[in-house]
């Protein structure tokens, strides 16, 4: 039996305090000891003090800070219209690779095809497949654009991923969903539409934002066919000014979307698994 | 004539047979509750007459007509039938209102507006009308089966199917949804039951059938089959449920 003291804390209670109090200690006492290693260790390295200049330089961050988010719209502009294309792509992929009537079975086989290309070929091959090889045929302007090509390859590759982590979701959705739904009348098209999809797409909304995230990054894949956005113009510096530090700048642009948007997509996902239980 | 009426209903699950020569009758109002250890056949059965099973052989009547028809369009039928799943099986992300109004909008074409009103009135008749804008996830076990009901009968069917919609509750709640079933009955609705409510089924049934290995092995009022089973299996099954 457990006594309370004059505190009004029980004997489990006042362990369990003094043991968080002990983990805390010891987890401040090893970032110290790690944070100081690296403060005292890094700058003993030969090549320190020329890394710091070339890499560290924060007169060459002020310098070519504005011109690389300028740049960064670039990347800002592209995912904002391959995002919606590749979420409408991914849906349409994962319902036609779903689909049971026998006139549709072309549009199966199309479905399979298509996931089992675009996420067994690296993106960035993709990319040049695509950016350059489509140009290639002699389009006239704008219709040789790079963003447009560029822009298709990564919607077809996230489309691919996309369709495969909606499909799980509509797996995710009980089968007695489906079957209260039918027993009601309703035909198989609107039991998915009314009941398993609104289910479905809410169970990987977390996924799907880890997808997003990764699609931000990898649309400077796309600088390889010639925009030129935040990874190209980070490159135009540091050729101009032989200076690596505009790479840092335009890690830390990437970094100050992605950490925020990487938090927000784990406490989605912590969230649900608490909803789950 | 019989509202719903099955002739040598066989259902198989690959080499197991699960209904086994099934043969029914439910007159228009009558309450039939199917009992019988689990596995016995009854879930099975209810599916089949709803078509979320195809039959084997065998046939099914709902006023006359045979709704086994293979190739049959199903959905006509099932608007006609209602049932009740033992999981309740609302649907999450709706309120449940809108559980109830999807079908009948669906199906039936009808606007939310043109439906409130009447599908308002079915949520009050089963006191639940402070319960509509409620997501399912806010109600309890009970006041869920009820809303499972409440949404079955948007349908206006013209029979009701339970499947043991009474044994994923707590107890206390069980009373509730009994309840239902009596204001159901009271009011003229045709239904069949798969329950383990043994007192429910002496009390209220018109009509009780013992289920065992796929097949009705005895049936008639329940003042009969409780009160003087003639096959040794009732005779043990009931021992067993009634202690």
């Amino acid at each position: 039996m457990t006594q309370p003291n004059a505190a009004g804390a029980t004997r489990r209670q006042r362990y369990e305090a003094a043991q968080r109090r002990r983990a805390a200690l010891i987890a401040a006492t090893s970032t110290a000891l790690v944070a100081a290693a690296i403060v005292t260790l890094v700058p003993m390295t030969p090549g320190w003090e020329k890394v710091q200049r070339s890499f560290f330089n924060y007169d060459t961050l002020v310098l070519t800070f504005p011109k690389l988010l300028e740049a960064f719209t670039i990347n800002v502009m592209i995912f904002a219209w391959s995002a919606p294309a590749i979420a409408v792509l991914g849906l349409l992929i994962a319902l036609a690779r779903d689909t049971k009537s026998p006139a549709l079975f072309p549009l199966r086989i199309f479905g399979a095809a298509f996931t089992d290309v675009f996420r067994g070929v690296p993106v960035i091959l993709t990319v040049y497949l695509i950016g350059f090889g489509i140009p290639g045929l002699g389009l006239p302007r704008p219709w040789n654009s790079p963003y447009i090509w560029g822009s298709l390859a990564l919607i077809l590759t996230y489309s691919a991923y996309v369709a495969e982590i909606f499909r799980s979701g509509i797996d995710s959705v009980h089968h007695s969903q489906r079957a209260a739904a039918l027993s009601l009348g309703l035909t198989e098209r609107q039991v998915t539409r009314d009941v398993v999809l609104p289910q479905a797409i809410r169970n990987v909304v977390p996924a799907q934002m880890n997808m997003l995230i990764a699609l931000q990054k990898d649309v400077s894949l796309l600088s390889f066919i010639g925009p030129v956005e935040v990874f190209r113009q980070a490159g135009v510096f540091k050729s101009l000014l032989a200076d690596f530090t505009p790479y840092v700048g335009a890690a830390i642009i990437f970094l100050v979307v992605t950490v925020p948007a990487t938090r927000y997509a784990d406490y989605l996902m912590a969230r649900q698994r608490r909803d789950r239980r | 004539m019989a509202k719903l009426k099955l002739r040598g209903v066989i259902k198989r699950f690959g080499d197991v047979t699960v209904c086994d020569g099934i043969d029914l009758d439910v007159a228009e109002g009558e309450m039939v509750c199917l009992i019988g250890a689990s596995g016995g056949g009854k879930s099975t059965l209810l599916r089949c007459i709803n078509l979320l099973e195809q039959i084997e052989d065998g046939a099914i009547f709902l006023d006359g007509e045979d709704v086994s028809v293979p190739g049959l369009d199903p959905q006509r039928v099932r608007s006609r039938i209602g049932m009740v799943f033992q999981s309740y099986n609302l649907f999450p992300h709706m309120t449940a209102i809108e559980n109830a109004m999807l079908a009948p909008r669906r199906v039936r074409g009808l606007s939310r507006d043109a439906l409130r009103p009447e599908i308002e009135a079915l949520f009050t008749r089963f006191g639940l009308a402070d319960r509509m804008e409620k997501y399912p996830d806010q109600l309890s076990g009970g006041q869920q089966q009820r809303v499972a009901i409440v949404r079955a009968l948007a349908m206006k069917p013209e029979v009701m199917l339970f499947d043991e919609i009474t044994s994923a509750l707590d107890p206390q709640l069980v009373g509730e949804v009994l309840d239902v079933l009596l204001q159901l009955k009271s009011e003229g609705m045709t239904m069949l039951l798969a329950t383990h409510e043994m007192e429910f089924a002496r009390q209220a049934a018109d009509k009780v059938c013992f289920l065992r290995d796929g097949k009705i092995i005895e049936e008639g009022p329940p003042a009969v089959v409780f009160g003087a089973p003639q096959r040794a299996e009732t005779r043990a099954f009931l021992k067993r449920a009634l202690k």
